[in-house]
């Protein structure tokens, strides 16, 4: 009986416990929490705003449970009569207005989401008084399971690690030489899937300089875990400078060369001063097939790739 | 082909399973024989077309599927928590995870409820068994031998490792040769062809065996729920027996489907996968609804608040849950307005959902609660689930999907639904209606250990995966190699131990109750508390369910029956009952295709050709049967019948 009671009041306190527990948690620096550009920036503001409704939804229900459970409980002292009503199976306004007050929620989700999602398939709008620049254009290609970013600007070509100018909107043009993987660089804003045989468009900007995790975010077998890559994100000039010592410096990406890398494994990071596109596009129908058509033997070993000692650090 | 080709090498665990499996298997080899129960298990079991007997063995496979699926679970979970150890490796974390979620929603969360739809929709309703029991026997048994073929798969093969989407072409040949993609395909469609032919069965059951006058809109919800999850699995199936089919013939005869070479369509899988993939989630969570209804209108002694807006409610999702698939793949770049138009459509769930848990509230408003075991499983759905929907929405927002997607968000956010919802649910409905399968209930001190521990240790688990996601951690990552995702994931490892141990206490509550519960005297188990027709049977329910079938024309009817003093048996009006006779060959036929399959997992086609024409072979011989079945006498229905009322 006793046990009951306490039972009963610590479920009352649940949601204040989960508010606490959110605003505890807001301390942390989470990525996705924490934008460093426009459009990282925009998917959170979207973030926030709908954790407002569902803050609300949940402190409303769960102020409704808790009235229910305290005061119907079937032992509870001093329980009237008119506590209890078996027959009650309905009540039209209470209905109706429950129905409707979710509806409303939906549209005012609806039309952010929306407007966002449109947004999103643009390069991201300057800040006001600032000159519109046109995006850099970046092809990023997966294999298994290492990145390839090829500058056809710059006529460069890096493995494994990306620089990106800031204030300048970067559009990725993603796709895969074999699995389907997905480009995630969560400070900068969210995911889309890398295909072999299509290519997808994500737009993404850096408004802070800084160094930032990126990834696949998407399975895609043994080497999964380490398919990330580091985005080093500097302003114009510093970017310029590193662009023209890797044209100048770097190797030349023969066809030889790349096709070696394709082959299925890990791979160190890299630097070409041209890009694989001359020699392969894996987005179009002719290209969708070539590693598999060329490693397909290797596929069917399982790599075995990496001991846990040797599992680089993502940071 | 030499046997130690096939068999799973090199793995210190794997050769532990192996040898508990052969010493399980020898146990319970040695205790049939020695307890002399084979003709026990052939006769009463294995050849039943009984459908509260049928239920026992889908619930007992369930049950056995969600230690199966839990042991999969913590190993990951310890991987999480303690990468520096070196316990898994990727290779093995992979197939792992695989096998844990096809495990999880097709051999537990489905035959869980099929089990309780098999034991409680036809005593609902006051039919005397399925509409057609010989095929309620089949289903069962293709779910079983679909389900054993999965699981040999991690001694003999290798387990598919491409997770349980299987997305193309990774799962294709090129990129994962081997049977172990065989295994989740054969098994997949092999235990498919029972859940269609159980949805099919239940949808005749339930629209042309009802009791006398008993509308539609008479039915318990529980039995609501089933008929419109009949609905949705006889649209949805279809899709994967068909997905299921194209990737086998990809694989094992070289087509060029979902293939990157030859021009094939990979990104057509995600499509077929998820247009059956979605509805299959309300597969899972309908039924669930409708225990909670169940149990909640029972323990608060209280008509269910709003009994046609949650039917109508119910209905809807079911159409809505055909038109979000693609809310799987917002990232696959399908355009700012395809991902707009199902992100509406997706969002618009949360409305007839909302509905439901406002109308459960409601049902609570005025009534007397009681905290029984059942009614404690129903309760803590409601603040759960909300948790599991609100986060729904937010990765219904297209826009904000791009950064949740593929991420730690979204795992708790499916566990939340999938655990608060469907397991909730079938530890409620299991305990609520365990007296009527069993002839005693479960012990309610080790029911209320086993629920607190799994509650508090299912929160401590998944609500912190939540800001592991809002920080980047993907799913599917076999080692937490970021510094501050580690204090978390500890957290949430000790939260899935708190599960696993509820789960023991759960199954030796089993044991308990089976050795020291009182036995039941009375159909009506809990305190006379029963509203449907079920609680109007006996305990235990006999083989023809009812000696005579009430007239129902209300919702509830047993409590006007109970008013007036009737029974379902009424000794005047009992007349000889028609039933099916028992029979082997649903066994034999799914042992046969469970034969074929095996062989084309290892494409062994003789093996398969061989099952496949012995399978053929038993439905021509079905087709010659002219068993008709048998009738009970008049006098050994009095006979059961004052014996069980104590006359």
């Amino acid at each position: 009986m006793k046990a009951k009671h306490l039972r009963n009041r610590w479920l009352g306190l649940l949601p204040l416990g989960l508010i606490l527990f959110l605003s505890g948690c807001g301390q942390l620096e989470m990525t996705v929490l924490d934008p460093k550009g426009p459009v990282a920036q925009s998917q959170y503001d979207l973030i926030v705003y709908s954790l407002w409704f569902m803050l609300g939804i949940i402190v409303v229900v769960f102020a409704l449970f808790a009235y229910m459970l305290i005061k119907y409980r079937e032992n509870r002292p001093g329980r009237k009569e008119s506590d209890y009503d078996p027959n009650l199976h309905g009540n039209t306004t209470i209905e109706v207005i429950w129905t409707i007050i979710p509806i409303i929620i939906v549209v005012l989700l609806s039309i952010p989401t929306v407007t966002t999602l449109f947004d999103l398939e643009k390069p991201p709008e300057p800040a006001a008084g600032e000159e519109v620049k046109e995006p850099l254009v970046v092809y990023a290609t997966t294999a298994d399971w290492k990145w390839f970013f090829s500058y056809p600007e710059q006529d460069i070509e890096t493995v494994n690690y990306l620089h990106i100018p800031t204030d300048r909107p970067i559009e990725f043009r993603l796709s895969s030489a074999d699995s389907m993987s997905a480009l995630w660089i969560p400070a900068l804003g969210g995911q889309k899937y890398n295909m072999a045989g299509m290519m997808t468009k994500l737009y993404l900007q850096a408004d802070e300089e800084g160094v930032y995790d990126g990834r696949n975010s998407n399975f895609n077998g043994e080497g999964f875990a380490a398919q990330t890559f580091k985005v080093y994100a500097e302003n114009e000039e510093e970017f310029n400078t590193w662009a023209d010592e890797i044209k100048n410096e770097a190797p030349e990406l023969t066809a030889d060369r790349y096709d070696e890398l394709l082959a299925p494994g890990m791979t160190d990071v890299q630097s070409y001063s041209n890009t694989h596109l001359d020699y392969v596009k894996h987005h179009t129908r002719e290209g969708m097939g070539y590693v598999v058509e060329k490693y397909r033997e290797q596929f069917k070993e399982k790599l075995h790739l990496y001991e846990i000692d040797k599992q680089e650090s993502f940071q | 082909m030499h046997i130690t080709d096939i068999l799973v090498t090199g793995e210190p665990i794997i050769y532990g399973a192996m040898v508990s499996m052969a010493l399980v298997g020898l146990a319970l080899l040695f205790i049939l024989t020695y307890f002399k129960k084979w003709k026990w298990l052939w006769s009463e079991w294995l050849t039943t077309v009984d459908h509260k007997k049928i239920g026992v063995m889908y619930i007992l496979s369930a049950l056995l599927m969600l230690f199966r699926g839990g042991v999969d679970a913590m190993m990951m979970r310890v991987q999480l928590a303690f990468p520096d150890l070196g316990f898994l490796n990727s290779q093995h974390y992979n197939e792992i995870f695989t096998t844990h979620g096809t495990i999880m929603i097709i051999f537990m969360a489905m035959p869980f409820l099929i089990g309780l739809m098999n034991i409680i929709v036809p005593l609902q309703i006051g039919a005397r068994d399925f509409a057609f029991p010989y095929l309620n026997a089949l289903s069962f048994w293709s779910f079983f031998f679909g389900m054993a073929l999965f699981n040999i798969s991690f001694v003999i093969g290798g387990s598919p490792d491409a997770g349980w989407t299987s997305y193309t072409p990774l799962s294709g040949a090129a990129m994962s040769p081997g049977p172990g993609q065989n295994f989740y395909l054969m098994g997949l469609q092999l235990s498919g062809i029972g859940t269609l032919a159980t949805g099919i069965n239940l949808m005749v059951t339930i629209l042309k065996m009802r009791a006398p006058s008993m509308k539609l809109f008479h039915m318990p919800i529980f039995t609501w729920s089933t008929l419109v999850t009949c609905f949705i699995i006889v649209f949805a199936f279809p899709i994967l027996t068909v997905a299921l089919a194209l990737l086998t013939i990809d694989r094992v005869f070289g087509a060029q489907f979902f293939t990157l070479t030859g021009e094939g369509l990979p990104m057509m899988w995600a499509n077929l996968f998820w247009m059956w993939g979605h509805p299959e989630v309300y597969i899972v969570i309908l039924p669930a609804f409708g225990i909670f209804s169940e149990v909640i209108a029972t323990f608060a002694k209280k008509r269910l608040f709003g009994y046609h807006v949650m039917v109508w409610s119910m209905i809807v999702i079911a159409l809505l849950s055909f038109l979000v698939w693609v809310h799987h793949f917002f990232t696959m770049g399908a355009g700012a307005f395809v991902n707009s138009v199902f992100s509406v459509s997706t969002m618009l769930i949360a409305v007839p959902t909302g509905v439901k848990i406002f109308n459960w509230l409601a049902t609570l408003y005025k009534s007397k609660i009681e905290f029984t075991v059942p009614m404690l499983w129903s309760l803590a759905f409601i603040p759960s689930f909300i948790l599991g929907g609100v986060t729904g929405v937010m990765l219904g927002m297209a826009a904000a999907d791009f950064q949740f997607h593929n991420s730690y968000f979204l795992i708790a956010h499916f566990h939340y639904v999938l655990i608060a919802g469907t397991v909730f649910a079938c530890f409620a409905g299991l305990v609520f209606w365990y007296p009527k399968m069993f002839g005693h209930k479960m012990n309610e001190r080790l029911g209320k250990w086993a629920f607190w521990l799994f509650f508090f240790g299912f929160h401590v688990c998944f609500f912190p995966q939540y800001f592991l996601g809002l920080d980047g951690m993907p799913r599917r990552l076999f080692i937490t190699n970021v510094a501050e995702w580690l204090p978390l994931n500890v957290i949430s490892t000790i939260g899935a131990f708190g599960m696993g141990l509820g789960f023991i206490v759960f199954v030796y509550n089993v044991y308990y109750s089976f050795r020291y519960s009182e036995r039941e005297t009375t159909g009506d188990s809990w305190n006379g508390n029963g509203r449907t027709l079920e609680w109007a049977t006996t305990t235990p329910v006999p083989y023809y369910n009812f000696a005579t079938v009430p007239y129902v024309d209300e919702i509830d009817p047993y409590i006007r029956m109970k008013e007036e003093g009737k029974t379902t048996f009424e000794e005047d009006k009992v007349k000889p009952i028609h039933m099916p006779s028992y029979t082997g060959q649903p066994f034999i036929m799914m042992a046969l295709l469970g034969l074929a399959s095996f062989g084309l997992v290892f494409e062994w086609m003789y093996v398969a050709v061989f099952g496949l024409i012995g399978a053929v072979f038993m439905m021509i011989r079905r087709s010659f049967d002219y068993d008709d079945g048998y009738y009970v006498p008049v006098e050994e229905i009095k006979r059961t019948e004052k014996k069980a009322r104590g006359l």
